[in-house]
């Protein structure tokens, strides 16, 4: 308890941590502001305004339309039956109103922001909590004063997770408490059944799950590799060479389900419960016309590659640990 | 007397792309309780190697360890409480000042915090214990190591060249400190390269060269049993050196011949020297035995010694006879 009391200041106590969380905290903080600033509450007067908007472009486009009409009709010889007629469906009120915020509806997109951003800060954070004490000696001192190997690095990894959480779960609870108030102020908080809070909940569980989960391969990756920068070089090196490299190959080779090959389609698949891929090069013909193939991408699905992705890095970052040289 | 430290036919072997390389071959070692043990050898001889192993930091490829009576690396656990090392300068998160650093080494190590404060004392860095370990200087970082090893108020100290960047008045300082914490009944083990420093503290050394014990024992038998005793003539007149050096030489004395005396070794009696001088009509002017120092021993036991002309590399040393390692001296 001692070691994992230890560890938790040390790692609080880095510049480091501090201020990137900071700065991911000011990015969070522009984001909502923009979201404040972009939206606004559909109040009567607002909805009566689009709709007279609305009425009047109808109106011009109907005398417009007319007019064309006629100077069609004494051209002779020209079809003038499929011209366009408007309706009323075509000028409906909503698009003549400022955009609102819909909780229900764009909250999710929210949340997917807040883990994925949240994830990079656990990831940096992770690998350079064990790489700087790598780098710096401290884990050789350390072991002198603990010569448990797996029991310390597995203390520093539990130290971390905690810490992470804690900061998750406080920053989710805010950021919802955030967007419900824009919700409530600049939109709509319609439709936010308690089985609606329920999925927004689990939702927010799953975020956190993203967010250990790349808190936990950083610090296994920079503990593999006993530097900072090896986490950072391998995820750089996915990035370019995985998402940007893979990806273009596979376009050339036009692969199906391109999106399936790539990092963030799972990490959405996690958090949004679901993602769906089409293919729009198969066409399996039905009454509607063109249908595309789909894959979905589930969030179990999803969990199961991360949590191997995860045993794997962890289990081989403890278990090189057990047998190599601290030189 | 009980062994506080036991170490036997250790070998460590290092491998690498580039082959492989002994670090230690067969290495002994015994520190007995409430001393302070010197741990000397030439550069890359296996010193650093010995102790991380010891600590547990290595895997050895063979061999037999204790620390207290308990068999290490098995019982490292237990018997780390009242271990406290340095190995070769160790460094420290340089984003933290000295009293956080050793703060979290208490924590982990479930030390009262006062202790930090004590130690910081000891070693004098109590006014500098909150700036960041980064600003420090090479000397103040070697006591800040000190510091951590002090911390656990170990019954065993282990010290890989805790003198290393020390000014005079710090290292005069870690000598009497070495002193007290003996006295105290803390055993030390001390590496070092400043001989003159390990002589006047140490109350017994053992000296490795390529991986293998070349001697041990308490300072005065080390010096005694290698001490080729030698003596410095000088002469009445300078221009008589050449031929008395010749005329000794058929004595079967080794002689060096100096710049304005002898040095002279290998003869039971200094008298032989004066008397065969002087049926030569030379006269001696001053017959003086030269007290060996550590120094010297060390320099003949490692092959070490320079040589004119010559660019001694680092793994160019005595290679220690090969059979078994137990003919150690001091056993
Ligand atoms: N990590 C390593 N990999 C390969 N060889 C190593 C490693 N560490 C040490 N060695 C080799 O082992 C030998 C002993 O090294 P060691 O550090 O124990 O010497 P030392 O006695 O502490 O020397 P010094 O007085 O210079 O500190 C040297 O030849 C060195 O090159
Ligand atoms: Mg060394």
């Amino acid at each position: 308890m001692s070691l994992y009391t230890a560890e938790t200041r040390r790692l609080t106590k880095r510049r480091f941590s501090r201020f990137f969380l900071l700065g991911v905290v000011v990015v969070l903080a522009l984001i909502a502001g923009g979201m404040f600033f972009s939206n606004q509450k559909n109040t009567p007067e607002v909805v009566a305004a689009a709709q007279a908007k609305a009425d009047r472009e109808f109106q011009q486009a109907v005398v417009q339309s007319e007019a064309e009409k006629k100077a069609c009709a004494a051209q002779p010889g020209s079809d003038c039956a499929n011209m366009w007629t408007p309706t009323r469906d075509d000028f409906q009120a909503e698009w003549y109103m400022p955009s609102t915020f819909d909780f229900r509806e764009q909250f999710g997109a929210m949340e997917t922001a807040l883990a994925a951003i949240l994830a990079v800060m656990a990831f940096v954070i992770g690998a350079s909590f064990v790489g700087a004490e790598w780098t710096s000696g401290g884990m050789m001192n350390l072991l002198l004063w603990r010569p448990q190997r797996i029991k310390v690095l597995s203390t520093k990894l539990g130290a971390l997770l905690v810490t992470l959480s804690v900061v998750t779960v406080v920053i989710s609870l805010i950021w919802t408490g955030i967007f419900a108030v824009i919700g409530n102020l600049r939109g709509t908080m319609e439709g936010m059944t308690s089985g609606a809070w329920q999925s927004v909940m689990l939702m927010e569980l799953r975020g956190l799950g993203l967010v250990l989960f790349a808190g936990a391969v950083g610090f296994g990756l920079a503990s593999l590799g006993r530097h900072t920068a090896v986490a950072m070089g391998v995820a750089i090196g996915v990035v370019v060479l995985f998402q940007f490299g893979l990806g273009t190959v596979l376009s050339l080779a036009g692969v199906k389900f391109l999106e399936a090959y790539l990092i963030p389609t799972w990490a959405a698949a996690w958090v949004d419960k679901s993602v769906k891929l089409e293919d729009w090069n198969a066409c399996n013909v039905s009454p509607d016309g063109c249908v595309p193939d789909t894959l979905t991408i589930t969030w179990p699905m999803a969990g199961g590659v991360f949590g191997a992705v995860l045993v794997l890095v962890v289990g081989l970052a403890m278990w090189t640990l057990r047998s190599r040289d601290i030189t | 007397m009980s062994a506080v430290l036991e170490i036997q036919g250790l070998q460590k072997t290092y491998r690498s792309r580039k082959g492989v390389r002994k670090a230690l071959d067969g290495f002994d070692m015994v520190v007995e309780a409430g001393q302070v043990h010197g741990f000397l050898g030439p550069n890359g001889s296996g010193k650093t190697t010995t102790l991380r192993t010891l600590l547990g930091l290595i895997r050895p490829n063979a061999g037999r360890m204790a620390i207290l009576g308990r068999e290490v690396p098995a019982a490292l656990p237990e018997v780390a409480g009242s271990v406290g090392a340095i190995v070769e300068s160790p460094q420290f998160f340089g984003n933290f000042s000295a009293q956080d650093t050793l703060l979290l080494l208490a924590d982990a190590g479930g030390v009262e915090r006062a202790r930090v404060f004590e130690v910081l004392e000891l070693v004098g860095l109590r006014d500098r214990a909150k700036d960041r370990v980064k600003t420090y200087s090479l000397g103040m970082k070697q006591r800040l190591a000190v510091a951590s090893a002090l911390l656990k108020n170990p019954r065993l100290l282990i010290l890989d060249e805790p003198a290393n960047g020390l000014d005079p008045g710090g290292i005069r300082e870690m000598r009497t400190l070495m002193r007290n914490l003996a006295e105290s009944g803390m055993t030390v083990v001390l590496s070092s390269h400043i001989l003159g420093e390990i002589q006047l503290i140490c109350d017994s050394v053992t000296i490795i060269a390529a991986g293998r014990r070349v001697a041990a024992g308490s300072v005065a038998e080390v010096l005694a049993q290698h001490a080729t005793s030698s003596v410095r003539v000088r002469l009445e007149s300078a221009v008589d050196l050449p031929a008395s050096a010749a005329a000794l030489r058929e004595l079967g004395a080794q002689v060096s011949l100096e710049q304005d005396h002898l040095m002279v070794s290998g003869i039971a009696q200094p008298s032989a020297i004066t008397r065969t001088l002087a049926l030569r009509n030379v006269f001696v002017s001053e017959l003086a035995p030269v007290s060996v120092d550590l120094e010297s021993v060390f320099l003949e036991l490692t092959g070490t010694a320079p040589v004119a002309g010559e660019h001694r590399q680092v793994d160019q040393t005595v290679m220690a006879q090969a059979g078994p390692a137990h003919g150690g001296w001091g056993q």
